[in-house]
């Protein structure tokens, strides 16, 4: 894949909550509305903003098992 | 340093997957279901790797025994930043009936062979949550061991571990060679990035049977039978305290 910011978010996007079908269909979409941006300023920043995801998806996928080991092997007051 | 740093990584049924007994109650149910690495294993090749970031341990080898798929594992390892895999071949009945006991004579046998100095193994697999390979890995080679670790440094030659235990933490220091096992609050692992796991598909996985090793796999162990816990009871809405007090009399609690 030519983009791998894009390839990154659909690897992480396939244990989505929601299911991978609707991750990749919102980042289609996210991709799609932004394709005829030319001001190198907004890409800088549409990149930060699919980098800031790409921390929040793993920091999501971390904290899930976190709490379910936490909970499963820990006694919780 | 020129340490030399095994991890064991353990292929085990995802977490987050809803466990099925089989109909024949011999085992769970395993063929489609997502496997990855045990979450244990995973904060042991993390720790690995800040060791070796850190530039206390020259080598990280990542194992891992069964079949043909632990090789994904083996290359998550990878992916994490560990420097080459040995896969132990073990599949069907044996790998089946493949537990703590062969495992740590696996591990023994291979940290002879490669002159590791350090081996860090998840505390428990998800899966069967045994709680013995370290233990017993450390028995079989005389080595030091830090289990149940949160907190791991080196310290003058000594690894000093704070371990996690029963109404709060212990501090030991040990002498390396030494076997090391990971607890929940070790550390956060990475995420095997994307071009992280391409790079890793260069490094290289060997293969090895038990036999090689010197190490018979047969299980002294025979599983005779599998069932769910049992169901949790409904529990029982009452209008008024009253009510309470007659249900609990009946139940006997009072």
């Amino acid at each position: 894949m030519a983009n791998p910011l894009r390839a990154e978010l659909l690897f992480l996007g396939r244990e989505y909550p929601k299911g991978a079908d609707y991750f990749r269909d919102r980042l289609r979409a996210a991709f799609a509305k932004n394709k005829d941006v030319r001001d190198p300023e907004k890409i800088k920043e549409l990149i930060s903003r699919g980098e800031f995801v790409v921390k929040e998806l793993e920091a999501l996928y971390y904290l899930r098992k976190y709490r379910a080991l936490k909970k499963r092997y820990y006694e919780t007051e | 340093m020129s340490a030399r740093v095994l991890v064991g990584v353990k292929r085990v049924i995802d977490y987050a997957v809803k466990i099925r007994v089989r109909p024949d109650h011999t085992g769970v149910v395993t063929d489609g279901v997502k496997h990855s690495m045990n979450p244990f294993c995973e904060i042991a090749v993390e720790e690995a790797v800040r060791l070796k970031e850190k530039k206390l341990v020259k080598e990280i080898v990542a194992v891992s025994c069964g079949p043909q798929q632990v090789q994904e594992t083996i290359r998550t390892a990878l992916a994490m930043g560990a420097d080459r895999g040995i896969h132990v071949e073990v599949s069907g009945k044996d790998y089946d009936a493949l537990g703590p006991l062969q495992v740590s004579k696996i591990m023994a046998a291979l940290a002879k062979k490669e002159e590791a100095d350090l081996i860090i193994l998840g505390k428990q697999a998800i899966d069967d949550d045994c709680n013995q390979t370290g233990q017993m890995t450390a028995a079989l080679l005389d080595w030091p061991q830090g289990t149940f670790a949160s907190e791991l440094t080196l310290e003058g030659g000594m690894l000093k571990v704070v371990r996690e235990i029963d109404g709060g933490l212990e501090t030991i220091k040990i002498k390396m060679p030494a076997v090391v096992t990971a607890d929940l609050r070790l550390n956060t692992p990475r995420y095997a990035t994307l071009p992280n796991i391409m790079k890793a598909k260069k490094k290289k996985i060997a293969n090895v049977k038990p036999a090689d090793l010197g190490v018979d796999v047969t299980s002294r162990l025979e599983v005779l039978k599998v069932d769910e816990p049992p169901q949790r009871q409904a529990g029982v809405k009452v209008e008024t305290v009253e009510d309470l007090v007659v249900k609990l009399k009946e139940a006997g609690r009072i």
